[in-house]
């Protein structure tokens, strides 16, 4: 830690350690939660069909990681290991109540398409993992990034499902025509396997292959 | 009425499987389907858990959450359904943790096969979003019953399946980076689309 602090933050004003960029970095590509940990596939499929829910979706998830990242590790003194887990729900489902409640406040029509996945979040399992396996042993600050990297890392494969199957199945992205309608006077039709389910699961798994590909992962499970 | 759970029962096991169309529970079918024996170890907890807890959260949400239901404690405007959430989580913690201990108590032979997977099962989002969803359909107390029931066997069912699959696959000569966690996902597909083929049953 001495070492690393030592090295001087190019990042603007922000003043970031090496180990804080790395901190921040990982979880977008190397270790991302969904692809590679494996965390938090359940919501990933669900609401991707288009990328309104996505988005919001992904924003409901990222601020639950990062502030429940913050303040368990800022309460990570005073928790008993024993009733660790009741702790961490306790925190993480109050943090989606208030989650829930502003986006039924401000955005109704979409909290209803998102349904019980806004619930979902707190046994969704990057949150309770970036929890028990970070939070619980490092200092706030680094939590709370750490909680937002992989908020964003999550968040990229959700927009990535998103913009496959929202073009795909509906011809249009964020509710705009992307296939040009001569396309559809001349036979072209929308995937409708897209939309549904089945489509969900091919389009990740087509994802994970083309990510291991790239990295060469030896190791499988 | 018994058409109307028989219906129930079967659209909730075949037609909507929590898994395969509403994706729920899916970290622990990608990480407990390897071995059948472990598959029909968690399928079981998972059943045993939900058709326990989706009753008991039906109960509580009724009596006490919903808009209006403090009236019998002479409060009609209160209305605590904003607490459904934190209130489901701890009981269906609470609940996991009763029937283990009931288990290892009454039932040591099923305890010892099914002990490692009940704490496993208190994050598992298939029981929350189970109890999420009685309250979403307005379920009454019956269907609830049947709701939580036959959620939990169309999830055993996926990931008896699935581990069955995935034990057949073992030798097959898959690209490297399909191995594992993607070729899962790609069966997973398939399953999803063999279901779909129930949807045109109406008991």
């Amino acid at each position: 830690m001495a070492t690393e602090t030592a090295v001087p933050a190019s990042g603007g004003g922000i003043g970031l350690t090496t180990r804080e960029k790395k901190i921040l970095k990982d979880p977008l590509w190397d270790n991302n939660p969904i692809t590679f940990q494996i965390l938090g596939v359940c919501s990933a499929l669900a609401v991707t069909v288009q990328m309104q829910t996505a988005v919001v979706m992904s924003m409901a998830l990222t601020t639950v990681v990062a502030g429940s990242g913050l303040i368990i590790s800022s309460l990570r003194e005073y928790i008993p290991s024993k009733i660790r887990i009741i702790v961490q729900l306790t925190v993480i489902a109050s943090l989606v109540i208030v989650v829930d409640q502003v986006l039924k406040a401000y955005l109704f029509n979409i909290s209803k398409q998102l349904s019980v996945f806004v619930g979902l979040i707190i046994t969704n399992c990057i949150v309770m993992g970036r929890a028990e396996g970070f939070a619980m042993s490092n200092p706030p600050r680094e939590a709370f990034l750490d909680g937002l990297a992989n908020g964003v890392g999550y968040s990229l494969i959700l927009l990535a499902v998103a913009t496959v199957r929202e073009i795909l199945g509906n011809g249009s992205w964020f509710g705009i025509r992307i296939v040009p309608e001569f396309l559809y006077a001349h036979g072209y039709v929308n995937n409708g396997l897209m939309v549904l389910a089945p489509g969900a699961f091919i389009i990740v798994g087509l994802l994970i292959w083309a990510q291991r590909t790239i990295m060469g992962v030896e190791k499988h499970d | 009425m018994i058409e109307h759970y028989l219906s129930l029962a079967t659209k909730s096991i075949f037609v909507e499987n929590i898994l395969l169309a509403y994706f729920l529970g899916m970290c622990s079918f990608l990480a407990c389907s390897k071995k059948v024996e472990t598959a029909v170890g968690l399928g079981t907890a998972v059943i045993f858990v939900l058709s326990f807890t989706a009753p008991l959260n039906w109960i509580v949400y009724t009596v006490f959450l919903k808009p209006g239901a403090l009236a019998w404690a002479g409060m009609p405007g209160v209305d605590l359904s904003f607490l459904s959430f934190v209130t489901f989580i701890a009981i269906i913690a609470a609940a996991v943790q009763i029937v283990e201990m009931s288990l290892d108590r009454f039932a040591p032979k099923l305890y010892a096969a099914l002990g490692i997977f009940l704490p496993l099962i208190a994050v598992n989002c298939a029981i929350l979003g189970a109890s999420l969803f009685l309250v979403e359909r307005e379920y009454n107390l019956g269907e609830s019953i049947i709701f939580g029931f036959g959620s939990g066997a169309g999830w055993a069912l996926a990931i008896i399946a699935m581990a069955a699959m995935r034990h057949k696959i073992r030798y097959s000569n898959i690209p490297s980076g399909l191995q594992g966690l993607g070729m899962t996902f790609l069966l997973t597909g398939l399953m999803a689309m063999a279901f779909m083929c129930f949807s045109g049953i109406s008991l």
